[in-house]
């Protein structure tokens, strides 16, 4: 009986949620989960906060995640990782990009972007990743593929095999940019 | 119109299944092409879109016909006439859209139809993008046609198929209501890997009954209410409804749709047994599983979204047949009918069903934050003309007119360049009614250029012909951004490929009778601003096309930085424009990496302070 994995991934819309989550699907399938992906498409994507729900395990019902009920939070901007931050598991695995987007009301002046999130997170969760994806992914050839980044960090701490990964990345990464990705996911992968 | 092929039909031949991730939208094209679909026409909306941009993504390489509609009544008379012909077609929209459908849909039920339609209206409970929280099962209910509610993307695909097939032994149309969580839920979903049978074509046959007179509706009314049973009965032994007896509980729960989901979990995680009747066909409801229920049951829940279709129609079958079983639901506020379900939702509702002191889940706290919701793109060209229309207009008392797409957050700060947001194509006719009891104010309305087409021609064509003193801004970005960038008739290509047959839409506008018709670069501050208050200061119905494709489809230009020695720090940029790529997070303005290079923002600061990188 395969155990019941959720993961919820939270960033700014156009940041490339929805690709990690299909990898993530394609190599949970090989690994004979059963799969159901939640996605908010329409105006939220303008830039809106966004939010791509995984849930895995021997037969899903419900496409989305309870509060409190993620095994895995993997949060592509780390004010999302804080206002999602009440879906995670008291005992989850909490991932940052250490990547501020400032909302419209930070830069028009009107609030403040809360400083040392890392730190808060550090502290609520032990044991929290946190790194800087895009600078790490821009080493790797481009900083568009930070979304590949966080997803090897991820994926180490999941019971799917490294072999497993790979393949379902060839698989749904367009065979220009796979080596690219193959190397930011491995730069990920040694951080998670 | 491409001819559909009568004498020559390809065979398409049944071969392996393959298990694909599929969103619930592309599940649906693919059932309706396992069906042997081939007429299908959409006009975009959230969460319906993909159903046809799937199709018409296959639709060459399988033979058959897919379009983007110019709306959603447009959508349905397409596929109605493919179905008089015998043809299996289908027509999607989300749940809006099918109020403008309701003309022919309403008709439709009582002419019928000869091959099988399918109508797939997505409702969006929430809303998460929408209006409205209407019910599609009720519109089905009163326009007298089956409905199906697929739980998820491998029912939505089976469904579809089946949907076909009912609908050509009923003779009618059959709606498929999914919901957002169906639509955009993914899945492994076993799809045939070839080709499906195409249905040869009988071709449409003359007759009496597919012209709509009242004595034929008087009969066919008749027929129409006779066919309420038959889809009944058919619904009797559907697989897509399952009841699950459990002999240790004298609860039963019906569960509907997506709904099933989050009772099957909830009762998982608060371990309460009950007897479970999963409904995919809610209307009409079929009698036998809900009395073998309350034959069973003492006491009964039902758990359906938004109105309670279901419930009344349990309600009346236990009247009917004399059962005193407690049935609650909505009717007695154990259920919310406004609103989105989840486990959550569903699990407070079975605890205190139960009358269980609820269980809380322990979860982390987070501080308040500063909201994100959405923003115009950074270099997105509306931002300018809202910018543009608004200093035209300053000075004058002016109110703005918005309507539905990506522009109806002008209506946000720092830009508040939109007052009224109703519905598709509204704005124009608003602004005219406006301008009857407040003619001592500019009204100006705002239109998108795929709205423009949609329903907005009317209410201009009505303002010319009435002699309303209003401005049309036409917002054309060359697409229909906010759906997933759809084709639209002032496009050069449609659904399936190139065309040259775009429509010019200040053509039309002048061909609507207007006098006074321009068109402009928004991102030529001056001389779009001289149109602008041209436009404003003209006496009678004008039109100013403001002209700039969106830039998700546009390669970016040079980045802009600001120049600290020429910067006052007077903070126009920030202040009026409101661009994601601007901000003074750290009290002076700055460029940010997302700057897309239009190079509006140069234009607007007095100083001249900002330059190419």
């Amino acid at each position: 009986m395969l155990k019941s994995i959720d993961v919820l991934m939270v960033g700014v819309g156009g940041q490339g949620t929805i690709l990690a989550s299909r990898v993530l699907a394609q190599a949970a399938q090989a690994a004979g989960y059963d799969i159901k992906v939640s996605e908010i498409h329409g105006m939220a994507q303008r830039g809106g906060s966004v939010v791509t729900q995984v849930r895995l395990g021997e037969k899903v019902y419900s496409p989305l995640i309870v509060k409190g009920g993620a095994d895995v939070l993997l949060a592509f901007e780390k004010l999302e990782a804080l206002r999602l931050l009440s879906y995670l598991k008291k005992d989850g695995v909490l991932i940052v990009n250490d990547q501020a987007i400032d909302p419209v009301p930070v830069l028009v002046g009107a609030a403040e972007y809360p400083p040392d999130i890392p730190e808060y997170l550090c502290t609520t969760v032990p044991g929290t990743l946190v790194f800087d994806a895009t600078e790490i992914a821009g080493r790797c050839g481009t900083a568009k593929a930070a979304n590949v980044v966080l997803l090897g960090a991820m994926a180490r701490r999941l019971p799917i095999e490294r072999a497993i990964w790979e393949k379902a990345l060839a698989e749904r990464v367009p065979a220009k940019l796979l080596e690219v990705n193959q190397a930011a996911f491995a730069a990920g992968y040694e951080l998670g | 119109m491409q001819d559909i092929p009568t004498s020559h039909v390809p065979h398409r031949g049944k071969t392996n299944l393959t298990l694909k991730l599929l969103m619930g939208n592309e599940a649906i094209a693919y059932g309706a092409i396992e069906a042997g679909v081939q007429v299908a026409a959409a006009y975009p909306g959230t969460p319906s879109s993909e159903v046809l941009s799937t199709l018409a993504g296959l639709a060459r390489e399988k033979g058959f016909y897919a379009e983007w509609s110019v709306n959603e009544k447009v959508a349905l008379e397409v596929a109605a006439g493919a179905a008089y012909a015998g043809a299996r077609s289908l027509a999607a929209m989300k749940q809006v859209g099918l109020n403008v459908a309701s003309d022919p849909l309403m008709s439709l039920a009582y002419i019928g139809v000869k091959g099988g339609l399918v109508l797939v209206v997505a409702d969006d409970p929430g809303p998460h993008s929408s209006q409205t929280e209407q019910d599609t099962r009720l519109f089905a209910r009163f326009a007298k046609l089956p409905v199906l509610d697929p739980a998820t993307p491998r029912e939505a695909l089976e469904m579809t198929k089946y949907a076909f097939d009912l609908s050509e032994k009923l003779l009618l149309p059959v709606i498929l209501r999914p919901t957002t969580r169906t639509c955009h839920a993914c899945q492994d979903v076993e799809i045939q890997d070839g080709n499906a049978s195409l249905q040869p074509i009988s071709g449409f046959q003359r007759s009496p009954n597919w012209v709509i007179f009242p004595n034929l509706s008087a009969r066919k009314h008749v027929w129409l209410n006779g066919q309420q049973e038959v889809a009944r009965d058919s619904f009797e032994s559907s697989p897509f409804n399952q009841l699950t007896i459990n002999k240790q509980s004298d609860v039963g729960i019906i569960a509907c749709g997506v709904s099933y989901n989050y009772v099957m979990e909830a009762l998982q995680l608060t371990g309460l047994a009950a007897s479970v009747l999963k409904i995919g066909t809610p209307y009409p409801l079929p009698a036998g599983p809900v009395l073998k229920l309350l034959q069973h049951a003492k006491k009964i829940l039902v758990i359906e979204e938004q109105e309670p279709v279901v419930e009344d129609q349990v309600i009346a079958l236990a009247w009917k047949n004399r059962y005193t079983t407690q049935i609650s639901g909505k009717n007695d506020n154990h259920s919310p009918r406004e609103g989105e379900f989840n486990v959550n939702k569903v699990r407070s509702i079975l605890e205190s069903f139960y009358g269980r002191q609820p269980e809380q889940a322990a979860t982390f706290t987070a501080p308040e934050l500063p909201l994100r919701t959405p923003v115009l793109c950074a270099g997105c060209s509306h931002r300018a003309s809202f910018y543009i229309l608004k200093e035209a207009a300053r000075g004058k008392d002016t109110l703005f007119a918005g309507d539905i797409g990506c522009y109806t957050l002008g209506a946000m700060a720092p830009l508040y360049t939109t007052d009224t947001c109703l519905c598709m194509g509204a704005s124009v006719s608003i602004a005219a009614g406006l301008s009857r009891v407040e003619p001592h104010r500019k009204q100006v309305a705002f239109l998108g250029d795929s709205t423009f087409f949609h329903s907005g021609i009317p209410g201009l064509i009505n303002a010319v012909h009435n002699g309303a003193n209003i401005t049309l801004i036409i917002l054309d970005n060359s697409t229909t951004a906010m759906t997933g960038h759809q084709s639209h008739p002032g496009l050069n290509r449609t659904a399936m490929g190139p065309t040259d047959r775009s429509i010019d839409i200040a053509r039309m506008a002048e061909a609507c009778g207007v006098e006074f018709v321009r068109v402009a670069d928004p991102f030529d501050l001056k001389t779009a601003m001289q149109v602008a208050k041209e436009a404003l200061a003209f006496d009678g119905p004008s039109v100013v096309v403001m002209q700039r494709a969106c830039v998700a489809q546009m390669k970016k230009g040079r980045r802009r930085r600001i120049n600290p020695d020429l910067c006052t720090g007077c903070g126009a940029c920030v202040d009026e424009l409101g661009c994601p790529a601007i901000g003074k997070p750290a009290g002076s303005p700055e460029i940010l990496d997302n700057c897309f290079g239009c190079g509006f923002c140069d234009q607007v600061c007095p100083v001249g302070a900002i330059e190419e990188v």
